[in-house]
């Protein structure tokens, strides 16, 4: 595992220019055009249906499961083009992780979950696998709550738990991105206070980009905060210039609860 | 309002005491007329006896379930692989309208009369099988003869027959596997097929064992197609090649013309049949329960 010790703010994980999707003739995303940096995190906000979602995944390509669905401009991840001819998805797939808005660990074991991703990618060394395994328990702080029941079934843990088990999934691929959609819309407030906390740590070594409902959260948590307003992106800027003095007149209303 | 509506909770009533008690009087009159010949002939020595024989007075059927199994076996050997394949194409690979095409095709094989499978055997499996099977066969054992009425030929047409159960079955609880999982994989770099084979099928697997074993019931019952093409020939068989007789095909062939005597064994063996089924039933139903504990 190498450590990223760069928190240089000019390392850009990803850059979209002009990029529009659509669901058939209906355009959800118009003219985006973002930077995203390396170990920070994103936080992407917006009323509900206004392409954040939509936007998140274009950046692993989970779009292209959808049919129907169109796409132009350009998303560069690590100055390669994720759409251009020829892209290896799975690899692509493999730096950039996602967690799910609802929990969704495979009806397997804890253990069988995280190992998950490594097998797929040909990990088979079974001292690799169960150092993998405490690592990544460890990093989402799970270790301790479950290091004694790693072989009973993911599904008998609680809804936080659960999440956080698909997080320490996600980071058993060694990503270097990982987009959250809207991981802690679906849990109690303890539970999303502690995925909260795990995602500071995270930051140190992982990009993150996170969908939320919760503005909050975007405040509390992120490094910068991109406003999505009917699938175009009204303003990006760091936090916490986007919540005490943005420039668009829109997010402002937003932000103070105005509309939305 | 009231009494219109008492009245057709009772006609509904009626009907669901009907079907009931059918099912209860035909139990209890085959148990009736079989329990006779088996207590008197004894259970073990009728379950393992190894001649059918009834102008003699020997009642052993354990040729009968052999061929049974043998049979059912073979159809299971074939159809689970197709069947399970077929699933997995039409729920995951093939496009929604395309699917929805296939699938109904599949079905429809469902309906058609089993003499008309039957028929279709007699007429393309059993030659079929003499002239292309047998000669590979002879290469290995050049001593053996056949005619094409087999095990094989009974395997084959009953493969066909139970594949309507185990596709449908199977790609129902394939395509009730959440989306969420299929994402999940996809999204840690997993392919389209390990997405299938290392999550999909795991997910669904008790739908898809309870599709087998719905589709061994409907094999081991399975008379008119089966008793066209096996040759009916109350032997322990020793080959896929060699012609057998059937639980049912024995009952159905010999009925018309038995004694009394052998007429009480037809119904035990009828017996028999009706326990083989209903356990596979009640397993067939524990799965299906399993199903929804496992996603849920």
């Amino acid at each position: 595992m190498e450590t990223k010790l760069t928190t240089d703010i000019n390392e850009i994980k990803f850059e979209i220019e002009k990029l529009n999707l659509y669901y058939g003739s209906f355009q959800a995303l118009k003219e985006i055009d973002m930077t995203i940096y390396g170990n920070k995190i994103t936080a992407l906000i917006g009323p509900s249906g206004c392409g954040k979602s939509t936007f998140l995944r274009t950046l692993n390509r989970m779009n292209d499961l959808i049919q129907g669905v169109t796409i132009d401009g350009t998303i560069q991840f690590d100055e390669q083009d994720i759409y251009g001819t020829g892209y290896d998805i799975i690899e692509l797939r493999k730096k950039v992780g996602m967690v799910f808005q609802k929990p969704n660990p495979f009806p397997k074991t804890i253990y069988e979950n995280v190992v998950y991703g490594p097998k797929i990618h040909g990990e088979k060394d079974r001292s690799k696998l169960d150092h993998i395994v405490e690592r990544t328990l460890k990093e989402v702080a799970l270790w301790e709550e479950v290091k004694d029941r790693l072989h009973k079934p993911a599904l008998g843990l609680s809804g936080g738990q659960q999440q956080r088990l698909c997080i320490a999934r996600c980071l058993a691929v060694e990503p270097e991105v990982i987009l959250m959609d809207e991981p802690t819309s679906a849990l109690d407030p303890v539970a999303t206070s502690k995925i909260e906390g795990l995602l500071e740590e995270l930051a140190e070594k992982y990009t993150i980009v996170i969908v939320t409902h919760n503005m909050q959260q975007a405040g509390r948590v992120s490094d910068f905060t991109s406003f999505f307003l009917n699938g175009k992106v009204i303003e990006t800027d760091k936090t916490e210039v986007i919540f005490s003095n943005p420039a668009n007149k829109k997010t402002e209303d937003y932000i103070t609860g105005r509309f939305g | 309002m009231k009494t219109y509506e008492k009245v057709i909770e009772k006609i509904i009533m009626i009907s669901a005491v009907m079907s009931t008690i059918s099912v209860a009087l035909i139990t209890v009159f085959i148990f009736q007329s079989g329990l006779p010949v088996l207590a008197e002939y004894g259970v073990l020595d009728f379950i393992f006896g190894t001649t059918w024989s009834p102008t003699n007075g020997s009642y052993g059927i354990l040729p009968l379930i052999a061929g049974t199994l043998a049979v059912t076996l073979g159809a299971l050997v074939i159809g689970i692989p197709t069947g399970i394949a077929c699933a997995i194409f039409l729920s995951e690979i093939l496009p929604k309208k395309w699917a929805k095409a296939f699938k109904s095709a599949i079905e429809l094989l469902a309906g058609i009369p089993s003499v008309v499978y039957g028929f279709f055997g007699l007429v393309v499996i059993v030659p079929a099988i003499r002239n292309y099977v047998l000669p590979i066969y002879q290469i290995f054992d050049p001593d053996i003869s056949a005619t094409g009425f087999s095990i094989l030929a009974g395997a084959v047409i009953l493969a066909i027959m139970i594949l309507p159960t185990i596709v449908s079955i199977s790609e129902n609880s394939i395509t009730a596997v959440p989306r969420e999982f299929k994402e999940a994989s996809l999204a840690l770099g997993a392919n389209k097929m390990e997405t299938i084979v290392k999550v999909l099928i795991p997910a669904a697997s008790s739908g898809i064992l309870s599709s087998i074993i719905l589709g061994m019931g409907r094999a081991i019952g399975e008379t008119m197609a089966v008793l066209l093409i096996t040759g009916n020939m109350a032997k322990v068989p020793g080959s896929i090649m060699d012609p057998v007789a059937t639980l049912t095909g024995t009952i159905a062939m010999e009925m018309g013309y038995a004694s009394p005597t052998h007429q009480q064994a037809l119904f035990a063996v009828g017996i028999i049949l009706f326990v083989i089924i209903m356990l596979l039933n009640i397993i067939a139903q524990f799965s299906m329960r399993g199903l929804g504990g496992k996603t849920n």
